[in-house]
This record gives structure tokens, C-alpha cells and sequence, in this order.
């Protein structure tokens, strides 16, 4: 008897805790901003606004992506933190790489880790072109392993 | 194997003592007559546990603030699985806690196990009994919904009315009548923070008095032999907690325990209840008004408390067979005669419930994500029996091809041909045509392009009121000036969380006199029969 009230009471308990929250809504896809002037190969930070679902709350929130217009004019958008540990990096010009600054994280322009602690390429949102106008999808984790 | 395990806890109880102490408790002596009328307290002792681990399951996902709390709430209910069953067993929980505390208490004062010796055990079970409906009072605030909200409106002005207590109390309970924020953090931390050590310790010095003095003898016990108190007690313990588990158990499954609307404060026609065990007050209230208002709620439960304080003091005879103690039994049934007439007037008494009152906001809520089109597209989908013929994913007929895969293909205008001649646009189909206006047509054919595997879900959860709601809402073309999920034009006010701005009341009247009660408004004014005018309104207030 112990043991089924016990039971009773830890399998609701368990399944509470650690099976995840049925999802509210189905992804939707932000608009990030116009990408008919980008120059190809240039990686630019841009700004948006997108809705998150957080627990009991919807939280609107600013997101960054890296975008860069590939020569074929397509676009590829990397999620703004490095693989390592989720520092912020940045473009640098000269080199032509993105850079990881707390532990010298480095990648190409395709995303691809050319040195240092990443364990994976960068991560990428899902992408869509309407007209000129960029729209992200979800983040999607990099499949690819260091260079 | 076992002679490790011999060895270990031989260990263990060498440094902790735990064995001994363990024995010892179960093999003390009771009285030769104890049996099954003693199980109440370890009943009691065991739902405060499952009270105790449901409610830390409860607090791990919610936000002690008004507004967040109800949200949290929805968010266990709807989204985390098992969470409906968790606060299933809390809530009923707390109310089999009363009804054993109650049934404890009755037998304790039927065999006069209070007499001398046990003054101070029935004290601190007195002191158990009013925290247990501590919790209840101040728990009941907790979901912050309509409910909650006015309910605990009442109890903090009956507070606030008692003699030369009440100004201190209104400000103990955090303001000025008014319940709000200050109030819910009060109630919240009595809830989970004062009270549940305080009780740790009461029932710890309840049990150490009752081991102390030991279980109460009948006269013609000390004839007898003692007898362990394990197996014999220890096995009618468990199967009494079993049983009770089992009974909670099936009432937290079966009983779906409704979460209303989002509390409002400026709705005036809310008509609050209390919970089940309090309603004989509530109904002794109603009985005295005026200058004798107070009576009711304050004198008479302070003297009902200061009487089960005073009972071992006033009836100090020796024990005698409880089949003697009539007077007892006379106290009992009058209180038990007293209690079911006064809670059965409050229940026969009940005023019927608006629509709006009904609406289970912890129910599933995909439906609330369609618009107003496709929900009467829903009435019109229910009302031609589209599911007769048709598959919807797993559910419906397989005559027809599953209308949550097909309509990705398809576009309105040639749904729309297919409905009014199914014959022209698919040749041998045996689906006879649907006799709908245009309109009409275009709102089932919204839904059925917005229908897929997904979201099919919403079609079996939409309630009547709302399919029936959205009909007068297209009936009376609202989104040519209104928004509800963001379809239609926002030359009015978006109409989603109207129930958070407006009383029902002002709505209703809002619909025959705009101007009226929005001065400078141009809407013009709606003569909806009642049956619309309730259907819409419940309809727009379910909205968030």
C-alpha cells in the first residue's frame, strides 16, 4: 500500500518536473530588415524585435543576427553567440573574421570554427526572403565540427 | 547479504540512535479497546504531508503577484503535464485535511479523550484545527481569480468589522479593505512561510503529548492486557491513509477543480462563495443583518473557539463508556444537525450561474488563437455535421478524405465551389451540397483553410458559447471596426482582454447605449436578444 501511494504520488511528480511545457504557439518568423543594400560578404549585425514564450509569459524582446549576403544573393543569418561558451563576438574587418573575444574563438564567413575552444560551427536562424525583407525563423544549432 | 545490512544498521543506530527510537515507537502499548476510531489523526498527520509535497510542486512554477499568479496558474493547468492532478490533489487535499481534522476531533470529544491528563493534547489539536483552516482562508486567495479575489473581499471586511480588533486587523491583512497586492503577498507568505513550520511544530508537540500520556483508555481497559501498538494499529494506520489516498486520489483525476475568469475589481456583479466547510458561516451571515451582522461573524465563531478551548476545563468528570456520554452525543448531533441545515440552505440557496461564470479558463484554450470567421466557420463546420463523412486527423468518419490534411491544397474559392456543387468540381463525390449564404460559406471555408493536424484539437475544445458567440459577432460585422486576434480593423478598440478592462455588466450595457457609457463614441447601438447578447459577451470576454 505504501508503495502504490508512493508511487501515486512521485510518477504525477516526476512527469510535472521534467517533461517539458506543451509548446503555445508554433514558431513564427520575425522580420529582421531590409537586405537588398547589403554588400555581399559583408557580415552586418542587425536588430529586431521578436516575441519569446517564457514560462506563463510572452516577453518581447530585442534579438541580434549576423547576416551576410552570400555572392549567389542568398543569405545566411548566425544566431549572435559563439559556440563556446555564448560570448558575444564580432566582425573583424581586417581579417575577415568573425572573432570570439573571451577565449579567441574564430570563424570564416560561412560560420565554420578556424580556431580556438568552439566546439561547433556558429548557429544559424532559419531564413526566408519576401521581397527585400529578411525573416528569421528559429535558431538552428551548427551540425558542423571544427575545422 | 544480510548480515551487512545487519551490520550497517546495527552502525547507523550505534551513531544515530534511529533504530532504537524507531522500535520503540512501535512497540509501545496501547490499551487493550484501541482500534479503527483512532485512525483519524495519523490520516491527518499523512494528508498534511501530501499537502506539504503537492504545494512545493505548485510554488516550483508560480508567481506570488496578483495578475502573474493567474497566469502561472493557467500555465500548470494547461501546459505542464500532470499539473492539473497536482493542484487536483491539493485542492481536494485541503478539504479532506477539514473533514479528517473534524472527524479527529468529533472522536476525541465523543470518548472525552481530553479529560485529565490531556488538557494541553486538545489544545494544540484545537490550535492544528484553526491552523488547518488558516491555510484554507488564506490559500483560497492564491489563484487570483474572480473566485479568490471576492471571496477573500468578504473575509478581510469581516475581519475588519470585529470589535476592537478589526482597524488592527484590516492593516495586518495589508490596507484599507482593499485586496491587492500587499494583501496576496500577506496571504501568500501566512500560506507558505508562517504557517507550515508553525504546524510542523504543533503537530510534533501533538504527538509527543499523545505518546506521553499514551492513547486514551475506555473504563474496563485497565482489566485487560496492553497491546503493541504494531501490527495491529500500525495496519489499520495504513489501510485508513490508503483508503483516504485512494479517494484523493480518484477526486483529483475525476474532479476537475475550474479556474475562472482573471479577478476584476470593478465587476459588480460577482457573487462570491466561500469554500464548501465555510459556507454554514456564510449562511449564518445571511441570516443576521444589521447591528446583528456581527454577531454572526465574529462573536458566534469566537465563542464556537473559546467553547472547544474551554471543553476539557468545563467537563472534568471522570471517564466514563461513551455509550454514557449523552450530553456528548447530544453536542455532536446538534452541531452535525446545525452545520448540514445551515450548508444545505447555502447550497439550495445558490443563485444560477451566468455563462460567464462557467467558462473553465483552465481548459484547453487552442480555440482562443482562431478568429471570430473561423470560429463561426466552427458553428456552421458542428451544425452540417462536416465530421459525419469526414476524417479530422484521428478523430471522424473515414467516408471523406481527412479535411486536416486535404486543405493545404486547396484554396477558398474553390472550397467554396465545392460546397455549394461538390458534384461540378469533384464528379462521382457522394457529398451533397451545403445550403449556406456566401457569407456563410466563407467563414467555414476560413476555418477549414486554417485546419490542420495541429491545431484539429481546437475544434473538438471550442465551447458552444464561443462558436455561437463569433456567429452574432459576424452576424453584426464587429470586426468592421473591431480587432480580435489581430483580424479586423482597429477604427475601435482590439476587443481581446476586454474581460481585464471592463465589468460584464458595462458590456451589456454598452451594446444598447454606446455613447452613453463611452462618451464620443460613434458604435451604434445593438438591440441583441438576450440569449446574443449573453453568447457574445461570453464569447468576447474569453478572449485574452
Amino acid at each position: 500500500m505504501g508503495g502504490f501511494i508512493g508511487a501515486a504520488l512521485s510518477v504525477p511528480a516526476l512527469v510535472y518536473l521534467f517533461f517539458s511545457p506543451k509548446a503555445r504557439k508554433e514558431s513564427e518568423w520575425v522580420e529582421a530588415g531590409d537586405v537588398t543594400s547589403l554588400a555581399p560578404n559583408q557580415p552586418v549585425e542587425m536588430v529586431f524585435r521578436r516575441n519569446r514564450v517564457d514560462g506563463w509569459k510572452v516577453v518581447s524582446e530585442k534579438g541580434t543576427a549576423w547576416v551576410v549576403k552570400n555572392p549567389d544573393q542568398s543569405v545566411t543569418a548566425f544566431g549572435p553567440q559563439c559556440t563556446h561558451l555564448g560570448c558575444a563576438y564580432h566582425w573583424d574587418e581586417g581579417k575577415d573574421e568573425f572573432v570570439g573575444p573571451c577565449h579567441n574563438s574564430l570563424f570564416s564567413l560561412d560560420g565554420k570554427v578556424l580556431s580556438g575552444p568552439a566546439p561547433r560551427g556558429l548557429d544559424r536562424y532559419e531564413t526566408r526572403l519576401q521581397g527585400g525583407k529578411l525573416l528569421l525563423g528559429s535558431l538552428r544549432p551548427s551540425s558542423g565540427s571544427p575545422a | 547479504m544480510r548480515r551487512h545490512w545487519e551490520g550497517a544498521a546495527e552502525w547507523l543506530d550505534h551513531r544515530t540512535g534511529a533504530r532504537t527510537a524507531v522500535r520503540r515507537f512501535l512497540t509501545e502499548e496501547i490499551p487493550a479497546s484501541s482500534g479503527w476510531r483512532q485512525v483519524f489523526g495519523s490520516v491527518a498527520v499523512f494528508l498534511f504531508l501530501v499537502q506539504a509535497f503537492t504545494g512545493v510542486l505548485l510554488a516550483i512554477n508560480y508567481a506570488p503577484t496578483p495578475g502573474d499568479a493567474y497566469n502561472s496558474l493557467r500555465y500548470i493547468l494547461t501546459e505542464l503535464t500532470g499539473g492539473r492532478l497536482i493542484r487536483g490533489l491539493h485542492h481536494w487535499g485541503a478539504s479532506m485535511m477539514i473533514v479528517v481534522a473534524a472527524l479527529h476531533l468529533i472522536q476525541v470529544f465523543l470518548y472525552g479523550a481530553y479529560k485529565k491528563p490531556r488538557e494541553a493534547t486538545w489544545l494544540v489539536g484545537v490550535a492544528l484545527l484553526l491552523l488547518t483552516l488558516g491555510y484554507g482562508l488564506t490559500g483560497y486567495l492564491l489563484p487570483w481569480d474572480n473566485r479568490a479575489y471576492w471571496g477573500t473581499v468578504v473575509v478581510t471586511q469581516i475581519a475588519g468589522s470585529a470589535p476592537v480588533v478589526g482597524p488592527y486587523l484590516t492593516r495586518l491583512l495589508g490596507g484599507g479593505g482593499a485586496v491587492g497586492v500587499v494583501t496576496f503577498a500577506r496571504f501568500f507568505v501566512m500560506h507558505v512561510i508562517v504557517l507550515p513550520p508553525l504546524t510542523l511544530a504543533l503537530i510534533a508537540l501533538h504527538i509527543f503529548l499523545f505518546r506521553k500520556h499514551g492513547a486514551t483508555p475506555v473504563p474496563g481497559d485497565e482489566l485487560l492486557p496492553k497491546k503493541p501498538f504494531y501490527p495491529g494499529q500500525v495496519f489499520r494506520d495504513t489501510v485508513a491513509i490508503f483508503i483516504a489516498f485512494a479517494i484523493l486520489f480518484i477526486m483529483a483525476a475525476a474532479v476537475r477543480v475550474p479556474l475562472e475568469q482573471l479577478a476584476d475589481p470593478s465587476d459588480t456583479t460577482y457573487i462570491p462563495r466561500p469554500e464548501w466547510y465555510f459556507l454554514f458561516l456564510f449562511q449564518t451571515l445571511k441570516l443576521m443583518t444589521g447591528p446583528l451582522e456581527v454577531v454572526g461573524s465574529v462573536v458566534l465563531p469566537g465563542l464556537a473557539v473559546l467553547a472547544l478551548i474551554l471543553v476539557p476545563f468545563i467537563d472534568r468528570g471522570s471517564m466514563v463508556r461513551v455509550t454514557r456520554r449523552t450530553t456528548a452525543m447530544a453536542f455532536v448531533a446538534l452541531a452535525a444537525v446545525g452545520w448540514t441545515a445551515l450548508t444545505a440552505t447555502a447550497l439550495a440557496t445558490k443563485p444560477s450561474e451566468t455563462p460567464a461564470a462557467e467558462i473553465d479558463y483552465s481548459g484547453p484554450t487552442d480555440w482562443m488563437q482562431l478568429s471570430p470567421e473561423e470560429m463561426a466557420g466552427v458553428a456552421y463546420f458542428r451544425q452540417e455535421n462536416c465530421a459525419g463523412c469526414h476524417a479530422i486527423g484521428e478523430g471522424g468518419s473515414k467516408l471523406g478524405p481527412d479535411l486536416t490534411r486535404t486543405s493545404i491544397h486547396r484554396d477558398a474559392a474553390w472550397m467554396i465551389q465545392h460546397f455549394k456543387q461538390p458534384g461540378v468540381v469533384r464528379p462521382g463525390t457522394s457529398m451533397p451540397a451545403i445550403s449556406l449564404s456566401d457569407a456563410q460559406l466563407n467563414s467555414l471555408a476560413a476555418f477549414l483553410l486554417k485546419l490542420n493536424p495541429r491545431n484539429a484539437t481546437a475544434l473538438q475544445n471550442a465551447p458552444d458559447f464561443a462558436t455561437q458567440g463569433a456567429l452574432i459577432y459576424q452576424a453584426n460585422d464587429c470586426g468592421s471596426c473591431h480587432q480580435v486576434n489581430g483580424m479586423g480593423t482597429s477604427f475601435g478598440p482590439a476587443l481581446n482582454g476586454l474581460s481585464k478592462r471592463r465589468a460584464r455588466s458595462w458590456v451589456e450595457q454598452h451594446f444598447a447605449d454606446p455613447p452613453k457609457l463611452s462618451p464620443g463614441s460613434v458604435m451604434p447601438p445593438y438591440k441583441l436578444s438576450p440569449k446574443d447578447l449573453d453568447r457574445l459577451t461570453a464569447y468576447l470576454f474569453a478572449l485574452e
